[in-house]
């Protein structure tokens, strides 16, 4: 079997000489149907769930979410542009600009660091795909299953705090944010997203340069990026170099056409300026739960009392409780919920179920939060398949 | 053919270190395929829908990649692309 450097090699030179891809095409066998999980490791991460290689998305394995906060080795990549730069701190400048300001601005990450409060939140960062392979019909796009998500806390500034020296027009309506990645063809539409002015000025929103203690790893965004706390991932826009305040809603492929939802399906925060005749922008995370040390069809060797164990979360209403069902939903029981390390992150809870005889069982988890809203038995269907936050029910098997 | 070699030259230099494993189906237009969608994506973003789209959704997806993500596709090619997905990651 040929070792990968000498298959690159070969393969380089094959497209040089023959400027086509056939040959890199023949020597083995697709597979005859959906690819089934593949682990890969990005340089400085453990092995994750690669979903695609380029541009680089990669999901977490749940295991990893029995800690309270994901490691940065471990947490969830998720690109649109395969063109991603190492970032030279050097380098970096953020820039402050727009149509509605009247004071440019440009930090190094230095003068960030030293010229504003630093301030540190604990908040789940969760693609709005996530679990888009449960959908059924299936929707189109990434089919994440459960673990492009994960929980950090964020160190960094408020963005607030930066966008008061910039002496904001009172024709200021939304602020957008692009990072250093882009596509590979210059006709590929930039990654630019904006939020509404007022939850770009809320004090959950930062600038952050730190996850969990450290600087952010290169696939989070190195050396910072934009953390919108109990708002979906979409926004938080990795390796920032611009923030631009602006008259009128930005116009792109990105605000206009991707990550919108149905009109009157979610009852999510409202993003006045950016709704369309038919649709809106998806906004904040929805009540959702995950059952994270038990799997569909696990089987459990004997009677005996067994711990159930998940996360629970919502857009930052805060989870009030996560009800357990052991017998496809007859009944429900209270879960007790653990350390709360503020509204914006997961809450991890714990139930313990003594079966009474060897069987199968059908476990479920529900969560509700402030908001007064919990999981639907049914997720909510929409075109692109976000926000999936059925509860979730597996089949054990106490033999 | 130099616009090509130049898109191919740059691929190269883009790829990530793993998807010389994905490996599409044998047919008619996989090399044209092959040739327009590496460009800018690694072929598992092809493969991880199989069997989720039908024509319809393939050639929405095709339409997408050249409408708004810019891709270069000519239209001779476009309608073997479409087919080449439809038939062989089709639902």
């Amino acid at each position: 079997m040929m070792n990968r450097r000498c298959f690159i090699k070969k393969t380089v030179s094959s497209l040089v000489a023959l400027s086509g891809w056939s040959v890199l095409q023949q020597s083995a066998l697709a597979a005859d149907s959906k690819e089934s999980p593949t682990l890969d490791a990005l340089e400085g991460k453990k092995p994750l769930i690669k979903q695609t290689f380029r541009p680089p998305n990669y999901e977490t394995p749940v295991n990893y979410f029995d800690a309270a906060f994901t490691p940065n080795d471990a947490f969830f990549v998720r690109y649109h542009h395969a063109q991603i730069p190492k970032v030279n701190v050097k380098d970096w400048r953020l820039q402050v600009g727009g149509d509605a300001l009247s004071k440019p601005l440009e930090f190094t990450l230095e003068q960030l660091r030293n010229e504003f409060e630093i301030v540190e939140i604990a908040a789940l960062c969760l693609c709005a795909g996530n679990r888009r392979s449960s959908f059924q019909p299936p929707a189109t796009g990434i089919q994440w299953g459960s673990g492009a998500m994960g929980n950090a806390r964020w160190r960094g500034v408020r963005l607030r705090d930066v966008l008061a020296r910039a002496n904001l027009d009172k024709t200021a309506v939304e602020v957008s944010f692009d990072g250093t990645d882009s596509g590979i063809l210059r006709t590929t539409p930039d990654f630019i997203k904006s939020l509404p002015l007022a939850k770009a000025l809320d004090e959950n929103t930062l600038i952050a340069f730190e996850m969990n203690g450290e600087p952010l790893p290169h696939w989070n965004g190195f050396p910072a990026r934009l953390i919108v706390a109990g708002w979906v991932a979409t926004y938080w826009i990795k390796h920032l170099t611009a923030i631009n305040v602006l008259s009128k809603p930005a116009d792109n492929f990105w605000m206009k056409t991707a990550y919108r939802l149905p009109k009157d399906r979610f009852t999510t925060e409202q993003f006045d300026s950016q709704v369309s005749d038919t649709t809106i922008p998806i906004t904040d995370i929805v009540v959702n739960s995950l059952i994270t040390n038990l799997t569909d069809e696990q089987v459990i060797t004997g009677v005996k009392p067994l711990e159930i164990k998940g996360v629970a979360w919502d857009g930052g209403d805060g989870i009030t409780g996560v009800e357990i069902s052991t017998d496809a939903g007859h009944s429900w029981q209270q879960a007790a919920l653990m350390q709360n390390y503020g509204r914006f992150s997961w809450r991890h809870w714990r139930y313990q179920f003594t079966p009474k005889a060897v069987g199968e069982y059908s476990v479920m988890a529900r969560a509700s939060s402030h908001s007064g809203n919990s999981q639907p038995l049914i997720a909510v269907a929409n075109p692109s398949g976000y926000h999936h936050n059925a509860v979730q029910k597996i089949t054990i098997k106490v033999v | 053919m130099r616009m090509l070699f130049l898109l191919l030259s740059f691929f190269v230099s883009t790829a990530m270190a793993g998807e010389e494993s994905v490996y599409l189906k044998e047919g008619n237009g996989k090399d044209k395929v092959t040739a327009q969608c590496a460009m800018c994506h690694s072929l598992d973003y092809i493969t991880l829908n199989t069997h989720i789209m039908d024509k319809a959704g393939w050639e929405k997806t095709v339409n997408k990649m050249i409408n708004a993500m810019g891709a270069p596709i000519e239209d001779s090619d476009k309608k073997i692309i479409i087919d080449y997905l439809a038939s062989h990651y089709g639902r």
